[in-house]
């Protein structure tokens, strides 16, 4: 095959990892996908500026990385801080944080179910695209419901606020713990409002099993095989193998769901390896003891995935009871664990939207929450650390190394999306050449392709999608002179 | 503007996307910017592909919102293009109008970073020694990347701004209260920020008395009391050099002030500003006691007075000598 005779589709801008991302598809002379691209074109550059930083910046710092999960950042890099500085935080200290990023994560997936993966579900895949968004989903399923959902978000916001110092980007938490506690009142709002966002969630999955499960279409959709993906398996467990957000143990599980490593996150270099490649400045991280094999998934590519669906996969169950009574009945559902089903993750983030709400009042109902002992001063000389808290997107590694004043001389972070660096691209080359044969580019294509990846919600899961509601993407076709050919649309203007 | 719908642009370049979500915090008045504007760009939410925006006349964009700063050929590309279209463009939050955070990759450059994230960084395989390139040949055809600078820009280093609205992020009311003076015509002069200009100090409810140090502190050394000038307990808050907007909530939760809102009027270097309100506080005559207090609390000047105005301020970069950097923590001193 000459690369001369070689067409090219691109969508461009498909909006942001890190600033923004374009995707080019590669057809033969047959008209069939040959390849597909996922670039990322910008690098930000955190890891080297923040060297000579005072360390007790970096939850300020690395929160800049993503406006959209600051918290992410804020925790694992206060995590990391917990490490170089040889400390401890007090049981209050843990229990504010963990809470904090529970209503956090609450208030995340509300946005993404709503306003960005829902639609293709409630709405409907083959609806027209100026209905597939969160207007749509008012309009199939009622007029109250964007009142609930606007208040789960301007709830988890003000509590994030309340407790963090401020809605986007904190300013809270520290080496040994937080810089504030919370009083009894500011409790008894936090588990107010915690309870409604357990209704909240049961109410979301209500509308799941009715719209979705409820039509064997849908169904065969989530099954269909050009959203399957056999990969390796990452998240966070507890001592008891069950998910958590903040902290445990990093459990793999491989293609056929048996456990492969579990490991403390200090240990992580033993464990991810990063590859690169020219042609994105996004790097693909893969398991280092299995190997990169480039982009393939089965047992022998260390290719993993690291989202919703994939922590559900790497734990044996969940840590609160109504969670874990829907996490059964998904695998049960879907034909036992793993499942490899790319567009599963919707499912499985509604699950997760119901343990962050039952955590987020189980620890408001804690005893020790409004303790007064929030954090302990640091009195070892400062070294090197790693942190780790499962973002929204995917596991977040934060690593910094210090001199003996604590201003930092390295400084390596493994964030969210990057782990579905590999799985991302796989997945739209495979939705890409599921869909186009013959040189035929249907609308049905937009669609597809962005179904493949939105499933990861890779961090352009911006809060936005109140008003128009869905990505917009064009497709250009253009012959090898880079001429266009044809041009289709969908969500513009 | 009031009988006619508007056109309305947001966008983002160097930035986090938090500026975006702190626009949507505005919540149900969002459906008053709708009603008031078209969208004709907003690639995080919506609508609005480059080339429809090349092929508008100049001009036909009431207003746009730029965030993020300049840091690639194509977020250079996109403000020259997004400037010749808007009447009135706006430095939305502080990546646009001072660099933010991600300015202070001034300090390094693009050999730098590129060698360290792709070359030299924990866990990386990388045995060829791949780095990222403007143009890829690949089996299928060839991959084109944005050029990477070596320096951030803000957006008023590259293009004209008409004004500036501050904040990591701007708070959602403070946007909201731009929002309403862009549509009631209500605007400062030109070239000025749109909001308070007072102090975070100005509207922090902590208690201040007299303020002398004789030394400052690190955020993980004390627990400071909760009522007190934070200031006054040796703790490096930027308060009375930041502009207020954002009621002060960081002192509210006993962080200090980490100066997001940038300089008040007529200050053109925040740093300068901030070094001068310190150094005046230092309880102290003897040039050696003073340069003690801060090597010894102050470890790192530029990210402690520039950071989130380095790309803005005279520093603006570290000095580039042939390919290589200066440690730009050797130029800043007090």
């Amino acid at each position: 095959m000459s690369t001369k005779t070689m067409k090219r589709i691109s969508i461009d801008p498909i909006t942001r990892l890190e600033g923004h991302g374009k995707i080019d598809i590669f057809l033969d002379e047959a008209g069939d996908v040959a390849n597909a691209y996922l670039q990322i074109p910008e690098l930000r550059g955190f890891e080297r500026f923040c060297v000579g930083r005072p360390a007790e910046e970096m939850p300020n710092l690395t929160a800049r990385i993503c406006g959209v999960c600051p918290e992410a950042h804020h925790m694992a890099a206060a995590k990391a801080l917990d490490a170089v500085f040889h400390v401890d935080p007090p049981p209050t200290g843990k229990k504010l944080r963990e809470l904090f990023y529970s209503i956090f994560y609450a208030t995340d997936h509300t946005t993404h179910f709503y306003a960005l993966g829902g639609p293709d579900f409630v709405v409907g895949p083959d609806a027209p695209p100026a209905e597939r968004n969160i207007l749509g989903v008012v309009k199939k399923v009622g007029m109250d419901i964007a009142g609930k959902v606007l208040k789960m978000r301007k709830d988890g916001h003000n509590l994030i606020q309340m407790i963090g110092g401020r809605r986007v980007h904190p300013n809270w938490a520290l080496p040994g713990g937080v810089s504030r506690g919370i009083t009894e009142e500011q409790r008894k709002e936090i588990e107010a409002r915690g309870r409604e966002a357990v209704e909240f969630a049961k109410f979301s999955i209500e509308i799941f099993n009715k719209i979705v499960l409820g039509n064997p279409d849908y169904v065969n959709l989530i099954k269909n095989d050009a959203y399957v993906h056999k990969t390796y398996n990452i998240g966070t467990v507890d001592a008891n193998n069950k998910l958590n957000f903040y902290d445990g143990m990093v459990r793999v599980t491989d293609p056929d769901g048996k456990e492969f490593a579990k490991y403390h996150a200090r240990d992580y270099r033993e464990h991810i390896a990063e590859h690169v490649e020219p042609w994105s400045y996004l790097k693909f991280p893969y398991l280092k003891k299995v190997g990169w094999k480039g982009f393939v998934d089965g047992k022998d590519s260390g290719v993993y995935k690291a989202t919703p669906l994939s922590r559900l996969n790497a734990a044996d169950g969940m840590a609160t009871p109504l969670a874990q009574k829907e996490y059964e009945r998904m695998y049960d559902t879907l034909g036992g664990k793993p499942v490899h089903h790319t567009l599963a993750t919707h499912w499985a983030r509604l699950i997760e939207l119901l343990f962050a709400a039952e955590r987020w009042v189980e620890l408001a109902t804690d005893p020790e929450i409004t303790g007064k002992e929030y954090r302990v001063l640091p009195t070892q000389t400062p070294t090197e650390g790693v942190g780790c808290v499962e973002a929204p997107r995917g596991i977040l590694t934060h690593h910094y190394a210090t001199d003996e004043r604590g201003i930092l001389t390295m400084v390596n972070l493994i964030v969210g999306t990057t782990n579905n660096n590999a799985p991302i691209n796989m997945s739209v080359a495979k939705a890409a050449k599921g869909l186009i044969k013959k040189g035929k580019v249907t609308e049905g294509l937009l669609n597809m392709v962005e179904m493949a990846f939105r499933a990861y919600d890779p961090c352009f899961g911006c809060a936005t999608h109140f008003l128009p509601g869905q990505m917009p993407l064009e497709v250009t076709l253009r012959n090898p002179q880079g001429e266009v050919i044809e041009r289709l649309r969908q969500n513009l203007g | 503007m009031a009988t006619e719908k508007g056109k309305l642009a947001i966008y983002w370049a160097a930035s986090c996307g938090g500026c975006e979500i702190s626009l949507l915090a505005i919540n149900e008045k969002i459906l008053e910017v709708d009603k008031a504007f078209d969208i004709v760009m907003w690639p995080c939410a919506a609508d609005g592909k480059v080339h429809d925006i090349e092929k508008m006349a100049d001009k036909s964009i009431d207003v746009c919102l730029f965030n993020g700063g300049i840091r690639t050929s194509e977020q250079e590309y996109m403000a020259r293009l997004l400037r010749a279209k808007s009447k009135v463009l706006v430095a939305f939050g502080s990546c646009a109008g001072e660099g933010c955070i991600p300015g202070l990759g001034n300090v390094s450059n693009r050999e730098e970073m590129f060698e360290l994230n792709y070359l030299k960084c924990p866990g990386l395989d990388n045995p060829k020694g791949v780095v990222p390139q403007t143009e890829t040949e690949v089996p299928e055809g060839k991959l084109h990347l944005p050029l990477f600078y070596d320096t951030l820009k803000t957006l008023d280093q590259t293009v004209e701004v008409d004004y500036f609205l501050p904040g990591c992020p701007p708070e959602a009311d403070r946007i909201w209260d731009a929002i309403v003076a862009i549509l009631e015509g209500k605007l400062p002069p030109a070239h000025s920020v749109i909001g308070e200009n007072s102090t975070v100090c100005d509207s922090c409810k902590r208690v201040r008395s007299e303020k002398k140090i004789k030394s400052f502190k690190r955020t993980w050394q004390i627990i400071p009391d909760p009522e007190q000038c934070l200031l006054e307990q040796g703790l490096l808050c930027c308060g009375p050099a930041t502009r207020a907007g954002c009621g002060a909530l960081c002192p509210e939760v006993n962080s200090p002030c980490i100066g997001c809102y940038g300089p008040t009027d007529g200050v053109h270097d925040f740093g300068a500003r901030l070094m001068s309100a310190v150094a005046s506080v230092i309880d102290s005559q003897d040039p050696d006691e003073i340069r003690r207090i801060i090597e010894e609390g102050i470890p790192d000047p530029i990210g402690t007075f520039y950071r989130f105005s380095l790309a803005k301020s005279l520093l603006r970069r570290s000095r580039q000598n042939g390919h290589h950097a200066t440690p730009a923590t050797q130029e800043a001193t007090l």
